[in-house]
């Protein structure tokens, strides 16, 4: 007989579930919220959860950190009885985390540079600002352009 | 059984950290918040086996950016304003968005399953070349440094650009706004 609820599949499946709802957190904070620092914040959640998803793909149940054993002499003991796990996705992801950091430095500078030129960091009211100069330069330049610039 | 249990704490943690970081306008919080995420995340590393991507994460995503975002706030602003506009229309999207995502997962081997294909293709390779090869006894480095060297060399170009990027925005931040304050004197 075939159980209704397929429990070995949800209990194997649910740690990509949750951090897809920490992803779709993330993407809610960058796409509904107008300040510019919260949607960098919101950018790093998401990429954590990405982080988080690549890592528990290497992950091998029994299996431990992959770090060789070492007598005390700091030749490696192999033990063939020891379950390592994945460590390709480690690597991947160690690359990305300092790409992730490069990233957010360079976004926070334009925002600081974006602060400057506009004297605000929400994006309603730089659009708002963006608007009113498009209208002043019509007023001042679009006859000469052939009616609206 | 145990590991199960940290495994459920720690998310129950983010997703809280994640929720009052979209509910909270002050943006100190909103920094302090997202510190404390990237901690629970290293934890959550430490659980998954990937201890040097916990190392690397509590030094950069707690340290460093938070170091980033905490000077970013205090050139800018403090408080977030709030939208004058509430539109069901992002909710919508992220909804969509994450119900195809899940749609994607069903194809997706087990969690922590050996014998699934990412388990199966260089992994065993490098693992045994580590031992015999490059006889260093922590595998993450022996790829990083030797097996994926150039994936490390390109990491470098992206944060020197990025640097350079920095940089030239940044650059004379201070002499321009000294010109405008002696142009409204």
């Amino acid at each position: 007989m075939e159980q209704l609820i397929d429990w070995a599949f949800i209990v194997g499946h649910i740690n990509y579930w949750l951090f897809i709802v920490l992803m779709m957190t993330g993407l809610y904070v960058v796409v509904a919220r107008g300040n510019l620092v919260k949607k960098i914040v919101g950018l790093n959640i998401f990429q954590v959860s990405v982080f988080m998803l690549y890592i528990s793909i290497g992950k091998i149940t029994g299996g431990t950190a992959p770090i060789y054993p070492v007598d005390l002499t700091g030749h490696i003991e192999p033990d063939p009885s020891i379950v390592y796990s994945n460590p390709l996705p480690h690597v991947l992801i160690l690359t990305a985390i300092v790409v992730g950091i490069a990233t957010t430095s360079l976004g926070l500078a334009l925002i600081v540079r974006i602060r400057e030129a506009y004297d605000t960091i929400e994006e309603e009211e730089i659009l708002k600002i963006e608007r009113q100069m498009t209208a002043e330069d019509n007023k001042e330049y679009g006859a000469a352009m052939g009616g609206r610039a | 059984m145990i590991g199960t249990f940290v495994d459920i704490v720690l998310f129950a943690m983010l997703v809280l950290t994640a929720f009052a970081i979209v509910k909270t306008d002050r943006l100190f919080a909103v920094v302090m918040l997202s510190g404390v995420f990237s901690l629970l995340s290293a934890l959550l590393f430490v659980a998954l086996d990937a201890v040097d991507v916990a190392f690397t994460e509590a030094a950069v995503g707690a340290g460093i950016s938070t170091v980033l975002m905490l000077g970013t706030i205090a050139l800018t602003s403090r408080t977030e304003k709030k939208s004058s506009i509430s539109s069901p229309l992002p909710f919508i999207v992220v909804l969509i968005t994450g119900v195809a995502l899940v749609y994607g997962t069903i194809d997706m081997p087990n969690f922590g399953d050996a014998a699934a294909p990412a388990q199966q293709h260089v992994a065993p390779e490098y693992l045994k070349g580590s031992l015999e090869d490059v006889e260093i006894p922590n595998v993450v480095t022996t790829i990083l440094a030797s097996y994926r060297g150039y994936d490390t060399l390109g990491e470098t170009a992206v944060v020197f650009t990025a640097g350079i990027g920095v940089l030239l925005l940044l650059s004379g931040l201070g002499r321009r706004r000294k010109d405008e304050d002696e142009e409204d004197a």
